[in-house]
């Protein structure tokens, strides 16, 4: 079987020990670098730091454990999962593990990220040796008391037994333990033996979310803390030219206006900038209130003048200069395989389709803002931000300031979807704090959110199969996407190796719409079209849709090709598993099928919709999805990110439009923008491919899929091929039922 | 600035604030009863969900001058010790993603629960169709509230 793609975990001294002032035993580890030989670790834990370490394990002398660990919460249920795999390797029930988000100062603390359905990846190797070293390092210190071999002690939930009977809790031998030399060679269980893992645990924060606990960006507060609401240029492409701020300044609420963009030009300007998005050069008009409803009757009243600093752009205009890249000559081979013109040159058939999706925003339902307390001394920021390292390094240049002296703490975020990996709105906040000398939080209002975002790009493709007698024969794929294109690795999914003749070409334009990454970047719209060009081709070569799926993963799996990034058993194994689990073909009258297999972020899914027509509406009534993730670390954590991947995944397919109008987002909040809501909804019924092989990320790889899947039922039930997104304001009414 | 009496879970308070000002930045911002969630801001989302004399309301569209004289609940306030039925349900099936919206959702099952203990499917579906999840865990809210819904009866 050719093996999964996955990071190995080189043994090396990422773990230290000592023992606690306050009694017990404290470990320090880091996930991702080895620890320098000089590091201490404090005795006292008010003083944990997370420069050389990034999670701390605390057995008290009553052999209750605490995780101490800074990772940000996204709603992907890391904060779970990770505990729960050292709970496993370090045998100490889970009611006795206790999390805490850790004290957030992340001076220096990198690779602290949420993004790319990752954390778990990374972390797997790395948590279960820390969980495995602690347990021994707890058994020889009994072993040392009791003189005997470390060999013939054995643990059962924190409780170290031996072979006469004796016991000693783990808190009993905690001081002895901190002491000792830290073992190399740990033997890590066989998953087989795992009591935690694959047992669902509920959320960490559970109680302090049901009972409006404060949690959120949205929700910290500080001593003198002032709000401040920002307003941008309404348009893309528009710049501040003037404001009347004199209707702000008489409202009580309404402490100062101040306008920033200075010094987020000058360091743009330098050249060294820092930041992966493109940012507005316009300055901003900024109120700051006395609280954030203050500052935002404030922005209401400010009026302002823009002036057109570059091109306003339109929908049509993206509509045709994409259409143009896929017909031009700027597009780049991305792969190629065989002679894709040969193959076309000589096919007696060729299918074309192209296949056409809006931006969307983010919209995560805690809106953007943040924290920051610019002071001589320090530069003090808090709020959601997946990636707090780039953001304090940022600041840090961007106010002129020593790194040393900016600390950003992490909260609860309200939603991620890949918004919160840009940091503009730290880098707003930090540059009004240092305006106005006193601590801020910057609080964007939902319009504001969703007009100025960092979209996902509008995309087109062009897919082309050359068939000859019957036979695929060559598989020519062109993408045209705002700004960017596909990242280097989405070449080589699936149908690379399975199909001889086979190519990827992309080309992009480059517009001032702000653009970035957005829950399963590219793939949440390429796997929408990919799968319903296959099922039209199967169609064309009348061959049964799974047939044709089977056969092709069964020529990747004889094609011994290196550079594929999808393992084709686990795809045929997934689409095993969904036609058994969905009924595949035997439905019941009135209930329409539609498949799609797909694989990215690591995991292998294969998802059945099954839909209804009512009164010409096309219904979700269910969708049965087949996952292969590895070993599924929490099934509760890892069912909420499955369902709510093939929701989120039809929501935006089905409804979500997003155009421009001159520049101007055309959507600034949900009654005009359409999220999915509960009646749109159907039941999500998951099965797992049962598996040794180590876990994959849940966060994103159920998202792309299931696009497709909805389209090709919509397909039986009508006979209309739905290939431009958001399906619903593309489905012409008159064509929908065709009886 | 004009001062409001307001009775929110059980106790008054006094707040200054302009009168078109939405209860719930007044809950947020002027009492630190941050469970209350801005989402929209035009009843569009339903995180800012509250009970008004027992109904569920959206409290970004409540002008804090039209809430005086009335019992005002917060999530904070619906039980004492977090073990409110929908509460409990919510723990049992562990909803939350994100768990943003979730304060909202809450409190709309908790009202609707509470007029209609025992909901069919479909009308569970309806009343909670206000309440956006970004995270999309409604199969989840779904299956809490049915499970809310029998621990009631
Ligand atoms: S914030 Fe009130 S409904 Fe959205
Ligand atoms: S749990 Fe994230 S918005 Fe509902």
């Amino acid at each position: 079987m050719r093996p999964s793609k996955t990071t190995t975990f080189s043994r090396r001294a990422f773990l230290k020990s000592s023992a606690l002032a306050s009694g017990g035993m404290i470990i320090g580890f880091n996930l991702f670098n080895a620890c320098k030989s000089e590091v201490e670790l404090p005795i006292d834990l008010s003083q944990l730091n997370y420069n050389d370490f990034n999670a701390f394990i605390k057995i008290s002398e009553e052999g209750k454990v605490t995780i101490f660990s800074p990772n940000p919460e996204i709603g992907q249920g890391v904060k779970t999962s990770m505990p729960m795999i050292i709970a496993e390797e370090l045998e100490v029930a889970w009611g006795d593990v206790h999390v805490v988000q850790a004290p957030l100062d992340t001076k220096n603390y990198t690779r602290q990220m949420a993004g790319g359905s990752q954390s778990i990846r990374h972390g797997w190797e790395a948590l279960r040796q820390t969980g495995a070293t602690a347990k021994q390092m707890l058994v020889n210190a009994a072993a040392a008391r009791w003189q005997v071999e470390a060999s013939e002690c054995t643990v059962k939930e924190g409780v170290i037994s031996n072979s006469k009977g004796e016991t000693l809790g783990y808190g009993d031998v905690v001081l002895e333990a901190a002491v000792l030399e830290v073992p190399e060679d740990v033997t890590l269980k066989d998953p087989k033996d795992f009591k935690i893992i694959g047992q669902g645990k509920g959320n960490v924060d559970i109680d302090k979310i049901i009972t409006g606990k404060p949690l959120y960006g949205l929700d910290y507060k500080a001593e003198g803390m002032l709000y401040a609401a920002v307003l941008r240029p309404p348009a893309f492409g528009q710049v501040l030219e003037s404001f009347d701020d004199s209707g702000a300044r008489i409202l009580p609420g309404v402490v100062d206006v101040i306008t920033i963009g200075e010094k987020l030009r000058a360091y743009n300007d330098s050249g060294k900038k820092n930041w992966s998005m493109q940012m507005s050069s316009s300055d901003k008009v900024v109120v700051i209130g006395k609280t954030t409803w203050d500052a935002m009757k404030g922005l209401k009243a400010i009026k302002a003048h823009w002036k057109i600093e570059s091109e306003l752009e339109s929908t049509e205009d993206h509509d045709k200069v994409l259409f143009d890249l896929l017909d031009g000559d700027s597009l780049k081979t991305r792969r190629s395989d065989g002679d894709i013109n040969k193959a076309f040159a000589e096919a007696d058939a060729v299918l074309e389709r192209v296949y056409e999706a809006p931006f969307l925003p983010h919209n995560c339902l805690e809106p953007m803002n943040f924290y920051a307390n610019v002071t001589p001394e320090k530069v003090h920021l808090v709020g959601p931000i997946q990636t707090p390292a780039s953001a304090q390094k940022v600041v840090s240049e961007l106010l002129e300031r020593d790194i040393e002296d900016v600390h950003v703490e992490m909260t609860r975020m309200g939603g991620g979807f890949g918004r919160r990996l840009y940091g503009d709105f730290v880098y707003e906040a930090a540059e009004i704090s240092n305006a106005v000398k006193k601590p801020i939080k910057m609080v964007s209002s939902r319009a504001h959110d969703m007009t100025t975002g960092v979209y996902r790009p509008a995309t087109k493709y062009k897919i082309a199969a050359s068939i000859k007698d019957g036979k695929l024969t060559g598989y020519h794929l062109k993408e045209a996407c705002i700004n960017g294109n596909m990242y280097g690795l989405i070449p080589n999914f699936f149908p690379a190796a399975a199909i001889e003749n086979y190519q990827v070409d992309s080309a992009n334009y480059k517009s001032n719409i702000t653009t970035g990454a957005w829950r399963a970047p590219y793939t949440n719209f390429l796997a929408s079209a990919e799968q319903s060009f296959f099922d039209e081709l199967a169609e064309v070569l009348k061959i049964d849709r799974v047939r044709l799926h089977m056969d092709l993963l069964e020529k990747a799996k004889n094609n011994p090709e290196p550079n594929i990034e999808y393992s084709p058993e686990r795809l045929q194994g997934v689409l095993k598993l969904v036609v058994e689990k969905s009924n595949w073909g035997n439905t019941k009258p009135g209930v329409y099928q539609g498949l799609s297999v797909y694989y990215c972020h690591n995991t292998h899914v294969a998802e059945v919709a099954d839909i209804t027509m009512e009164n010409g509406v096309p219904n979700v009534v269910k969708v049965t999805c087949a996952v292969d993730c590895g070993i599924v670390v929490n099934p509760l954590g890892a069912m909420n990110q499955i369902k709510g991947g093939v929701l989120d995944g039809i929501g935006h397919a089905m409804y979500s439009d997003f155009g421009f109008n001159n520049g101007v987002p055309q959507s600034n909040n949900f009654n005009t923008f359409q999220l999915i809501r509960i009646g749109q909804t159907p039941k999500v019924d998951v099965h797992f491919i049962e598996s040794n092989i180590d876990p994959t990320g849940l966060g994103e790889p159920t998202l792309p899929p299931v696009g497709a899947a909805v389209a090709n039922a919509i397909y039986k039930a009508t006979g209309k091929r739905l290939r431009k997104q958001p399906y619903m304001n593309n489905m012409n009414v008159s064509e929908k039922v065709l009886g | 600035m004009p001062t409001f009496n307001l009775k929110i879970n059980n106790k008054t308070h006094t707040v200054e604030a302009d009168m078109d000002t939405p209860l719930m930045w007044v809950l947020r911002d002027h009492l630190n009863l941050v469970g209350t969630k801005y989402g929209c801001g035009i009843g569009q989302c339903g995180a800012c969900t509250i009970h008004l004399d027992g109904n569920a309301m959206r409290s970004c569209l409540v002008q804090v001058s039209q809430a005086e004289g009335m019992n005002i609940t917060t999530i904070e306030g619906l039980s004492e010790h977090g073990d409110h039925p929908v509460q409990k349900a919510w723990k049992a099936i562990d909803v939350p993603q994100c768990g943003y919206c979730q304060a909202g959702q809450i409190m709309t099952a908790a009202a609707f629960l509470d007029k209609n203990p025992e909901p069919t499917e479909s009308q569970i579906r309806n009343a909670m169709h206000g309440n956006i999840c970004r995270c999309a865990s409604y199969n989840s809210i779904e299956e809490a509230v049915k499970v809310a819904s029998k621990n009631l009866s």
